[in-house]
């Protein structure tokens, strides 16, 4: 263990702890916030009894199958898009704009399309990981060293065999951004459905809770959804720091 | 220049071109029950306008939107610039700003509303977490990357600390800075509407949610098309801009 | 001859603690030497032997961790001193900058008043042929013509002592023989003393008073040759047999020692 690394346990503990003493002297009361070791018992017990089992597998699920296609998706797209510069030049303000939009606007659309079960809520994940992930794509896509593309030129691959063996993982990096960025926005797109309007998920409890001060309920939930994220990201974290280094050669 | 500016509007009217006929598209095949065509739209958008409905709403957006972006950029930078100076303690933050900016923030909406209460405070804190890390992240990046020798130099000057960043690692770091402040506006766009749809009982976001839950079509889209409109058109002055500074390098 | 000392190392040397491990590195030292006032020196040396760190101790970049190192009788410890201009290998021009205010960049600070900052600046435009590039941006010029923008920027500051850390590193044969011409004929005008780390035989040949040649790592000064040019002089001395004769003692001094370097590397990567 690192010194920061130290540092940082310190520090979180010493928040969490922090949180801990105010909830526990009262400086913030319990409609607030439960109290951190409350959480974690709570999230144990729910756990244990499986009352929430049904809506944590229906969101875990949507949030995998709408994330799985925006990466396949969005690097095909990316590798599609990436020889055409002025397609590329006409599409830019749109991505540029894409996160600053209340996607969740389209959602009754997707309703009318889709029906209201799962799928629309699929699809708005989907809509909003697959744009990530084309942008750091293309991103990572411009920085394969010139020479790399001249080096399979020489051996002469041709234009799927180049992108698939030298371009893409020579943008590896950048394209494990876009994978991490598509983790939160696939889940981002999957509760802010379920929050607006579902019959289940964990957004929907959630908002449930909310509305009947149930923080025995909300707040593991939360919690869990906080875990799982951090939890998926770390680990792409490792693999791309991993991949960064031989990069860097060191 | 000229003709780079003339190819940046040609671009513009194509993908406006291309996003109005995806939407009469759509319109044609899925019809009324979804949605509403592009000239429907814009007419009822026109009616908003005139009429006294509307304003309120867009004023307080607006008001928490710049509340929110001026907190985001101020606290942004600060935390940038501390970090992007101190090598440990960035060592330190650094992957717990990651960790956070990984997080679907959307889930903490309960908590800043049961924080704040329903009204301006949750979704100015709303939309500004959501644009200080990346404006963080950036403005950090950008400063450690600055070239050392740029730095040797000032140094050779015998230059202060301050000036050093207001001469030096300021002027250096400004391209990422900007594309940092650019990412953080959209998302502090985002977060504040967010924060208006879950947490609040004015603004645009607010409307936006109402109109939802009572299948409002003829509002939804047109208050959807007002603010893709305001977004896009900052986006590409942003954009332009950016690409701009970034040119000199 | 006997000249003033303008610079002195005395029993300098450098070690660095590595960031992951607990090892030292001896990188430098220790070094005995004294630059007299006026003089062209030129120090090379096998990649990696400490010649830049030797640099940056002169400046006052960085703090020797034994010995001191004198400038102007006044010793420095990691402070940088007045009177002192470096130039570095890389580009080190402000890209937000016009040429101008690159070049007018330390005098702003100096506080002298519009008109004789103008004018010097003018002036350095003018020696150093960027007329007609004063306010155009570095991205626009050669990475040549940057380096004389930043040679520029440090002459126009009148130092006493010159620091040039592979000034021409980046540049093409032609175009370094033309800027060791210039250098001369800077050196020659401003009558400061001159330090140059190159790793180009032939420059420091071709420029110096006198050139130090330095080991592999941990650097210490293997030799000290006077060249014995006259002061008036340019790079048509390169078809004087006694510069066949230098740059054939230097390689001599040089060879082993560049290969003790290259094993290291090779080794280490």
């Amino acid at each position: 263990m690192t010194r920061a690394g130290l540092w940082r346990i310190a520090l979180v503990t010493g928040f969490a702890g922090a949180i801990e003493v105010l909830c526990l002297t009262g400086t913030i009361d319990k409609i607030t916030m439960q109290a951190p070791h409350r959480m974690l018992v709570d999230l144990a017990k729910m756990i244990a009894s499986g009352s929430m089992n049904a809506a944590i597998a229906k969101t875990l699920t949507n949030a995998v199958l709408a994330f799985l296609p925006a990466i396949a998706v969005g690097i095909l797209t990316a590798v599609a898009l990436f020889p055409f510069k002025r397609v590329r030049n006409v599409l830019d303000p749109l991505f540029a704009t894409y996160y600053a939009i209340p996607v969740f606007a389209f959602y009754p659309l997707l309703i009318v399309m889709l029906g209201l079960g799962d799928a629309p809520q699929i699809l708005l994940g989907f809509m909003l990981a697959v744009v990530a992930v084309i942008i750091n794509t293309l991103n990572g896509l411009d920085r394969v060293p010139r020479v790399l593309i001249k080096t399979a030129r020489v051996n002469r691959m041709g234009p799927l065999a180049t992108a698939f063996g030298v371009m893409l993982p020579s943008a590896a990096p950048y394209v494990l951004t876009g994978v991490k960025l598509a983790v939160a926005y696939s889940l981002i797109g999957i509760i802010g459905a379920e929050f607006i309007m579902s019959r289940g998920g964990m957004g929907y409890e959630i908002s449930f809770a909310y509305n009947n001060f149930d923080n025995a309920i909300m707040y593991p939930l939360i919690l869990l959804i906080l875990v799982v994220s951090i939890g998926v990201n770390t680990l792409l974290g490792l693999w791309e720091k991993r991949l960064m280094l031989r990069k860097s050669g060191r | 220049m000229k003709a780079q500016t003339r190819n940046a509007a040609i671009n513009t009217v194509l993908l406006l071109v291309l996003v109005t006929a995806a939407w009469q598209l759509l319109y044609w095949s899925f019809g009324d029950a979804a949605l509403r065509s592009p000239a429907q739209t814009l007419a009822y958008t026109v009616k908003l306008f005139s009429g006294e409905m509307i304003w309120p709403h867009l004023r307080e957006t607006m008001a928490a939107f710049a509340v929110a972006l001026l907190l985001a950029a101020v606290i942004g930078l600060s935390i940038g610039f501390t970090l992007g100076y101190n090598r440990f303690a960035a060592d330190v933050f650094e992957p717990m700003l990651v960790a956070l900016y990984s997080i679907p923030k959307i889930t903490l909406y309960p908590i800043l509303l049961l924080m704040f209460g329903l009204g301006m405070p949750a979704k100015v804190a709303f939309g500004a977490i959501h644009g200080i890390i990346p404006i963080a992240l950036f403005t950090m990046n950008a400063v450690r990357n600055v070239r050392v020798v740029l730095i040797k130099t000032g140094l050779v000057l015998n230059l202060g600390r301050g000036e050093m960043v207001r001469s030096i690692l300021f002027p250096a770091a400004l391209p990422e800075i900007f594309t940092g402040l650019r990412v953080g506006f959209s998302l502090t766009l985002i977060g504040t509407l967010l924060g208006e749809m879950f947490a609040s009982q004015r603004g645009l976001g607010y409307l936006l949610m109402n109109a939802i839950g009572l299948h409002n079509i003829d509002l939804l889209m047109a208050l959807t098309t007002i603010l893709i409109v305001f977004a896009a058109t900052a986006s590409i002055v942003l954009l332009h801009y950016d690409r701009k500074i970034h040119a000199r390098l | 001859m006997t000249a003033e000392v303008h610079v002195a190392l005395r029993g300098v040397g450098k070690s660095f603690s590595r960031a992951e491990s607990s090892d030292v590195v001896h990188a430098l030292g220790p070094i005995d030497l004294e630059l007299r006032k006026g003089e062209f020196f030129a120090v090379v040396g096998p990649s990696g032997c400490g010649k830049s760190t030797m640099l940056e101790l002169i400046a006052g970049l960085t703090s020797a961790t034994s010995g001191s190192v004198e400038f102007e009788g006044a010793s420095i410890a990691g402070r940088i001193p007045d009177g002192v201009g470096v130039v570095f290998q890389e580009d080190a021009c402000f890209p937000w900058m016009t040429i101008r205010d690159n070049i007018d960049f330390g005098l702003k600070r100096a506080k002298l008043d519009a008109v004789e900052r103008r004018d010097r600046v003018d002036r350095a435009i003018a020696m150093m042929g960027l007329s007609g590039f004063a306010e155009s941006y570095p991205a626009q010029l050669s990475g040549g013509m940057r380096q004389r923008v930043c040679i520029a920027r440090t002459l126009v500051m009148k130092p006493r002592l010159i620091l040039l850390d592979e000034p021409f590193g980046a540049l093409d044969q032609q175009t370094r023989l033309l800027m060791g011409d210039e250098l001369l004929k800077l050196w020659r005008l401003s009558g400061a003393t001159v330090f140059l780390i190159t790793h180009a035989l032939d420059e420091a040949a071709m420029l110096a008073d006198r050139i130090g040649v330095m080991s592999a790592r941990p650097g210490r000064l293997l030799d000290v040759i006077e060249t014995g040019w006259p002061k008036e002089r340019d790079s048509r001395i390169v078809e004087d047999p006694r510069f066949g004769e230098i740059t054939a003692r230097l390689w001599r001094s040089l060879r082993e020692e560049s290969m003790k370097s290259m094993g290291a590397a090779g080794a280490s990567s």
